[in-house]
């Protein structure tokens, strides 16, 4: 036994055992608690610590811009804040109410009795306000009062566009137009994630992404902003001259089937909703149907051409420019003996009209009717577009025929007006319309033979000379073939006698057309009426415009015009 | 083996050192993307203020109302205007 060990007193066993049981002991003891913590209370656990520093954040979508087809911004979103409290949990102090009714922009009295309600969870003290505003109040940092990210929607083009482009809803939601029309599109889908914050708010870093954001699509529309805005305002102008009620116009590329410009009068501010009207609201071009009246006459000759019995210069008798069918007398303006089947048209003849009518099977001329789109609303995606009301053959009375030769007993909106016409502007094609930019040649549907199709449009070109209906339809350099209307306006099942509607419908230029427009106007109330002096001024000012703006070359002397007088313009009384 | 141990408790401190750095450097990182993110999304909406701003401003209206009464310009008549052909048409 060496020296050290001598001076130890020698420990009995057990304790050396005793220690290491205890220590086995804690070993064990620590390790179930382990155990325990990560397999059955784990769930527990993880959920209180990532209530601690996990949070879900909402990721906003913006909504699509809509664009003209220049690019021109027509609708853009814009967020804003929304300032709303919980009223119990607010606690003002003097200086930061002051404050805060600043910003807000309301009265003591106003805050309080929004925050009067403690049982409320949720008050709105202000929505949509500036950015800057809102971070202002965040700066203030009050309790109980929070803010929320809102988008608002603002339409630079105003009223000029209105109809076309619609509006949404404070949800952010498209509620009329094309707002609603492509809605899916237009509308972004709002994503969240998972994120981690440290102790002062800030995010440090990204756990997962629940949902991805998807802002909504940008749409560019066919329409061009400026024919928009001259259409406009040559409308509002000669709707206020005549005293009308209302007024709408379309033009469209021939080519594309694309729409240039849509207007109607009266129309609204979208920016600013708060007084509207029915009247205002109303997208006439496309939802409101009329009775067409002489605008209809080029499709019932076209329909008589093309059975092949007559040419146009077949001689129509239309004298004594009055006819008796059954109960009923048509008669005409001007009456003339004898008339070719082009002057049928460019006099604007009901009876000759009749007649053509009535010489062909009734199913002939409603084949064409049904084949130009009457009846069948226009695929534009377009809510509310009508359809308009063209009865199956096998009902017509012949008196419904005759009527319907020039226009009355079928309906149709402008819109399908308007598209009926490109079956003269491209050869017998009809070409299906679009609101949205395609900037492509469109293919149209065979409907005419490209031969009836050029012989009605040289029978319209004659329609705007002097002696015809519409000379103040012509435009300086350029040769325009068109139709006027001046229908009586049906009210209860009646015709009223003093109400008309005066429409215009024509394609420019008549050798290559590349546009087609079409006027209405409703209820003209100065003395003029006719479709000849209140629809056909609209068309030459817009139509020269657009032509101006297509660049489209000049097919017709550079004369200037002479006003037409009396005795050159004929009157019509369809 | 003192020294094997030595060793690896050396590298096992290196190892928990990187960690630490790195998991910094990844939040650093990770803030000013976030910041990135949020100067993209600001830059968005003023992309479409000023959008809308230049849409005002430029209203064909008011270009109109402008050119006509304080600059005396109006729209040439077709007298006033030729067409040339193009040179190399599309």
């Amino acid at each position: 036994m060496s020296r050290a060990t001598q001076g130890l007193v020698r420990l009995p066993a057990w304790r050396a055992r005793a220690l290491l049981a205890g220590l086995l002991l804690g070993f064990v003891s620590l390790s179930a608690r382990a155990l325990y913590l990560q397999t059955v209370n784990t769930e527990f656990l993880q959920e209180k610590g990532d209530a601690r520093y996990s949070r879900v954040l909402e990721v906003p979508a913006t909504r699509g811009r809509i664009l003209d087809r220049n690019g021109e911004a027509l609708a853009v979103s814009t967020p804003v804040k929304s300032i709303w409290a919980i009223p119990g949990d607010v606690e003002l102090g003097r200086a930061a109410k002051r404050r805060l009714e600043g910003l807000l922009g309301m009265s003591g009295a106003e805050l309080d009795r929004k925050l009067a309600d403690a049982s409320r969870d949720f008050v709105y003290l202000k929505r949509q306000i500036a950015p800057q505003t809102a971070q202002a109040i965040e700066d203030l940092r009050l309790r109980g009062i929070y803010e929320q990210q809102e988008f608002r929607r603002y339409y630079p083009a105003g009223e000029v566009a209105a109809h076309v482009i619609g509006f949404t809803g404070v949800d952010d939601s498209g509620q009329e137009g094309v707002e609603l029309a492509y809605q899916d599109l237009l509308a972004g889908r709002a994503g969240s994630r998972r994120v981690i914050k440290d102790r002062l708010g800030r995010v440090v870093e990204d756990v997962e992404s629940i949902r991805a954001a998807q802002d909504g699509r940008d749409l560019t529309l066919s329409i061009d902003s400026k024919m928009q805005s001259l259409a406009y305002g040559a409308l509002r102008e000669a709707v206020r001259e005549h005293h009308a009620k209302a007024g709408a116009l379309v033009a469209l590329d021939v080519r594309s089937g694309e729409i240039l410009a849509l207007v109607n009068v009266p129309s609204f501010n979208p920016n600013n909703r708060a007084r509207l009207t029915g009247a205002q609201l109303r997208n006439r071009a496309i939802t409101d149907l009329f009775e067409p009246g002489s605008t209809l006459k080029p499709f019932t000759i076209a329909a008589a051409l093309e059975t092949g019995r007559v040419t146009p210069r077949t001689a129509v008798v239309t004298a004594p420019g009055r006819m008796s069918l059954a109960r009923y007398t048509i008669r005409d303006v001007h009456p003339a003996a004898v008339l070719t089947v082009a002057q049928v048209l460019q006099k604007s003849s009901n009876v000759g009209a009749a007649k053509l009518a009535l010489a062909m099977p009734a199913e002939v001329m409603w084949d064409l009717f049904r084949h130009v789109g009457f009846g069948t609303a226009p695929e534009l995606g377009f809510p509310g577009a009508a359809a308009g009301r063209l009865r199956n053959y096998r009902h017509w009375r012949p008196i419904e025929q005759a009527t319907m030769a020039y226009g009355h007993g079928i309906s149709l909106s402008l819109v399908q007006l308007a598209r009926a016409y490109t079956v003269f502007a491209r050869d017998g094609e009809l070409v299906p319309l679009s609101l949205v930019k395609s900037g492509a040649e469109a293919s149209g549907e065979k409907v005419l033979s490209a031969e009836t199709a050029r012989e009605v449009r040289a029978m319209l070109e004659l329609a705007v000379q002097p002696g015809g209906t519409g000379p103040r339809a012509r435009i300086m350099g350029y040769r325009v073939a068109g139709k006027t209307g001046t229908a009586h306006k049906e009210e209860n099942g009646r015709y009223a006698a003093d109400k008309y509607i005066a429409s215009f419908v024509g394609l420019a230029p008549a050798s290559a057309p590349r546009i087609v427009v079409a006027v209405m106007v409703d209820e003209p109330r100065a003395d003029d009426y006719y479709g000849g002096s209140v629809a056909a001024p609209i068309f030459a000012r817009v139509a020269q415009a657009i032509l101006r703006m297509l660049a489209v070359p000049y097919d017709a002397p550079l004369e200037p015009l002479d006003a037409p007088h009396g005795s050159d313009e004929a009157g019509e009384s369809t | 083996m003192a020294k094997l141990n030595l060793l690896l408790l050396a590298v096992i401190v290196a190892c928990a050192l990187g960690l630490v750095t790195s998991q910094h450097e990844a939040r650093k990182l990770f803030a000013e993307l976030e910041r990135e993110h949020a100067r993209a999304r600001d830059l968005d909406v003023e992309f479409g203020r000023l959008q809308l701003e230049a849409s005002t401003w430029g209203l064909h209206s008011r270009v109109q109302k402008i050119a006509v009464e304080a600059l005396g310009l109006g729209s040439p008549t077709p007298a006033q205007t030729r067409f040339v052909a193009r040179a190399h048409p599309r």
